[in-house]
């Protein structure tokens, strides 16, 4: 047989919900992590609990990963549904895991060239474990069996999933593990062309976006975090619950967004850094409260996750479609800041600057994730996170030393930042009310024409400073620099790592294209002007159906951006979507 | 017993002469004079409404937010801050019909909130609506042929969500109103006090002359507060006799006590930044 493939392989476990897809597969990213290898994995779920498909896949690589491909070369399947929905993704002389009981029409693998690995894995978790539970782990034992992949790195992951449940269990799944291992490897390992083999690098976290905001929340300060579950943000709350008590923090479940927000708002008013977490459905019932927030210039933090809707829509997929949206809610006009990290580093930093700038501007920060952000795994450099970057500042906060000398504290001062010095209660010279009313400087409600329109502009000067300020990501150009490119793809958020390949490609294949990527959306930066004005040809990326972010630059600059490239089937954008979706334009502009 | 002048806000006042709102304002200030807590130490969260631009008309912390959330604010103030006095000042159409989520979930939670309904059994701010407490009946704008809504009964509703303490106040007995917060700010746990308050304006049927004739103090009859069968029971009387006083108190936990991370002192004064060690920890998890 040719040459084996090392270190290069995109891996798809397909089941029913309820089968243990996500834990089995984020236990293999983290077991190919420890081995000093790159993944980026992602999963596909449906709202339900049993039932259904399921699958989670991971591309690994001994270089770093942007996003997964369209094509797979091993599906571990549970189910016969996974083989008949994913056989289509296999390239020729890929193969399909499953349990030899699984019927399969094994003409059409023949067909496609796709190797059948069939294994006795109820079986061996029956015999060697005791239960047919373990399958899963079976499943896993035989994919690092049949890519030869070291088995001590699964070993250690289930070690370390299984230890709460005892040391029994943990001894039965690693049994099993090794019984599949050693099966697959010796019948089949020979005949699969594509091998694992563990790299002497660095150990890199396996950090979600979600996963990312937490740990970025945390070093920043946030010491509370109010939320009722939605997907796909749920997994903070987890986080913030399981760490709480260690951590000193608070984590509030809530009985609807509504509480959460007002919650968080109660908590920053009087000093903490707070946040709440939630999806479109949640945010459109926070839409009051966040002009509230905007109105009294509290500091508080959003994260949505998107998904797409309208309504309920498709609530486990994936959507960028509530940009303009998050921009206008609420009544009125008040500055707020968004922010729109692509990757999980980004997301992390994200997080550490939404505090920040929160409370640099007194007003709500949004931190635009989407499904595929939130929950996609990938390995990032520890270093890449250090609690030495995380530099905390509360902005124009008093101290209770400075309220001491001061006779007249005005909370909404007129100053000519717009930024009004904030005490927090509880200090005898700093007694004033907070309110939604339009107010005067001490605080007092007014209607008084010539005081509210002082107060418009003391707040919306925020924004105007907020535009210039350092902190604030400024969009980022991938690949050649503008003279050289004839092609400029526009995106933020997710959109950057499927993007960021599709570019890689095009290049490779000679043509010069790069990308700019906004980390932030709002206020729209002031420099991204010039750069666009410098594209020969702008095509933005979306997934959305409108090209919100087209429509925002195109207001913002009065520039047209001529191409658009949307997704809106509720999967993510990936770099093969993104090329043929390119040639499809390129032929309609050869056509014209 | 602090110096009322202590509590003397700036601001005159937008409220109708009459209205049971100058009672409530002067029931809280006495109280916290009694209780001796000064201005910045106490937070009075409010939601929309007359009454609730109380907080605008006395010297204190306040937070005067949107319609029906005073609860989830406070709630989280106070874990944000429990060593200050939060209390909740928001109207019947505020705590019971926009907000009446909320209100299902601080009895439940118990946070150490004192929630004074300012009850006028009427929307007054947007000029004579029918609200929640309307009785089955009443004529109003949007009620021509009288509402077809039973009212509702916010103290078997508190009480049979498990809230710690349940009253109802006068504003024609201000001392006994006044009794009454101190007692509910003493009480650790989330206490309701519905208060009777005539609307001047808009509501013609719950006037003084109305709750003159008909109320009693709970405290001069046998009452006991600590049984919560008597309790309900008393919330269902409303007629020729109307009850106002304790109906109910138990001693619960608070919600503050539930979390860990309050026992070292108020959160707000606690640093931002994780340790390097607890940081290396949390990264570790995902390694």
């Amino acid at each position: 047989m040719a040459e084996k493939i090392i270190n290069r392989l995109s891996f798809k476990i397909g089941g029913e919900a309820g089968q243990g897809v996500e834990s089995s597969g984020a236990g293999f990213a983290k077991a190919l992590a420890r081995g000093g290898l790159h993944i980026f994995a992602y999963q596909d779920y449906m709202s339900r609990i049993r039932g259904g498909h399921n699958f989670f896949q991971i591309r690994v690589s001994d270089r770093p990963l942007y996003s997964h491909t369209d094509e797979i070369e091993l599906l571990l399947a549970l189910t016969t549904e996974a083989v008949e929905k994913h056989l289509s993704e296999l390239v020729p002389g890929g193969g399909v895991i499953c349990d030899e009981e699984l019927k399969l029409e094994g003409g059409s693998l023949a067909e496609r060239e796709v190797k059948l690995f069939q294994l006795p894995l109820g079986k061996i978790a029956l015999e060697e474990g005791g239960s047919k539970v373990m399958a899963n782990t079976a499943a896993l034992g035989a994919a690092a069996g049949i890519t030869n992949y070291k088995l001590e790195h699964l070993e250690s992951v289930i070690e370390a999933n299984f230890k709460v449940k005892g040391p029994q269990i943990v001894q039965a799944n690693l049994a099993v593990v090794r019984a599949a291992y050693e099966y697959a490897r010796q019948r089949y390992a020979a005949d699969f062309g594509y091998e694992l083999r563990e790299l002497a690098a660095p150990k890199r976290l396996v950090l979600s976006g979600n996963g990312a905001i937490c740990l970025g929340a945390v070093a920043a300060g946030c010491k509370f975090l109010a939320a009722y579950p939605m997907t796909p943000t749920t997994g903070i709350l987890e986080w913030f619950a399981a760490h709480a008590s260690d951590l000193g923090l608070v984590f509030k479940q809530t009985e609807d967004e509504i509480a959460a927000i007002n919650m968080a708002i109660g908590a920053a008013h009087m000093g903490l850094r707070a946040m709440c977490a939630t999806s479109g459905g949640g945010f459109s019932l926070m839409a009051e409260a966040l002009g509230l927030a905007g109105m009294t210039e509290t500091p508080i933090v959003i994260v949505e996750g998107q998904r797409p809707g309208p309504s309920t829509g498709l609530p486990t997929k994936t959507e960028q479609g509530d940009l303009l949206f998050v921009l206008h809610a609420s009544q009125g006009e008040f500055p707020r800041i968004i922010l729109a990290p692509g990757t999980a580093e980004e997301a992390f930093f994200a997080a550490v600057r939404a505090f920040n700038l929160a409370e640099r501007y007194q007003c709500p920060v949004i931190i635009l994730s989407d499904h595929f952000l939130a929950t996609s795994l990938r390995t990032v450099e520890p270093d890449r996170l250090k609690l030495e970057d995380v530099k905390i500042d509360r902005g124009e906060l008093l101290t209770p030393e400075e309220l001491d000398k001061i006779t007249d504290y005005k909370r909404f001062r007129l100053t000519e930042t717009g930024i009004s010095p904030r005490a927090l209660p509880g200090h005898p010279k700093a007694v004033y009310v907070a309110t939604g009313d339009e107010h005067a400087e001490d605080g007092r409600i007014t209607e008084e024409p010539v005081l509210r329109r002082r107060m418009m502009e003391k707040r919306m000067r925020k924004l105007e400073l907020a535009r210039r300020d350092r902190e604030l990501p400024a969009p980022k150009l991938y690949g050649p620099q503008d003279q050289d490119a004839e092609l400029t793809f526009l995106a933020w958020g997710s959109t950057w790592g499927p993007l960021r390949e599709a570019v890689e490609r095009l290049n490779s294949a000679g043509e010069r294209a790069n990308m700019l990527h906004f980390s932030a959306v709002w206020p729209f930066p002031e420099e991204a002007a010039e750069a666009l004005k410098k594209a020969k040809r702008l095509i933005a990326v979306e997934g959305n159906y409108s090209g919100q972010f087209a429509r925002l630059i195109r207001r913002e600059t009065g520039l047209k951006v001529e191409g658009l490239i949307t997704k809106y089937d509720g999967l993510p954008l990936s770099p093969g979507y993104i090329l043929q979706r390119l040639r499809e334009l390129e032929g309609v502009k050869a056509g014209a | 017993m602090l110096d009322l002048k202590l509590y003397q806000g700036r601001e005159k006042p937008t409220w109708c002469p009459g209205c049971g709102d100058w009672g409530i304002l002067a029931a809280v200030k006495n109280a916290l004079a009694e209780l001796e807590i000064p201005p910045h130490r106490a937070l009075i969260v409010s939601g929309i409404g007359c009454g609730s631009k109380l907080p605008h008309y006395m010297r204190v912390n306040g937070f005067h937010g949107i319609h029906g959330r005073a609860l989830p604010i406070a709630t989280a103030a106070k874990l944000a801050n429990h060593e200050m006095t939060v209390l909740v000042v928001a109207g019947d159409g505020d705590s019971y019909g926009i907000g009446g989520n909320h209100l299902l979930h601080a009895c439940r939670r118990n946070p150490d909130l004192t929630h004074l309904v300012q009850d006028n059994r009427v929307y007054g701010l947007t000029k004579g609506q029918y609200s929640p407490t309307s009785e089955k009946g009443f004529f109003t704008v949007t009620s021509p042929e009288g509402s077809v809504e039973l009212g509702f009964n916010p103290l078997t509703i508190a009480l049979a969500a498990g809230a710690s303490f349940v009253a109802r106040g006068f504003v024609g007995d201000l001392k006994h109103l006044t009794g009454l917060i101190v007692r509910g700010v003493k009480h650790k746990g989330y206490a309701l006090i519905d208060i009777l308050q005539p609307c001047v304006t808009f509501n013609r049927v719950n006037t003084y002359e109305f709750y003159n004739e008909r109320v009693y103090r709970l405290e001069e009859t046998d009452h006991d507060p600590r049984d919560r069968l008597a309790a309900l029971q008393k919330t269902w009387e409303w007629g020729e006799q109307i009850p106002i006083g304790l109906f109910y108190e138990e001693e619960r936990p608070t919600h503050e006590e539930g979390f860990p991370a309050l026992r070292l002192g108020p959160l707000v004064e606690r640093g931002l930044k994780p340790t390097a060690e607890e940081f290396a920890a949390l990264k570790a998890e995902f390694l």
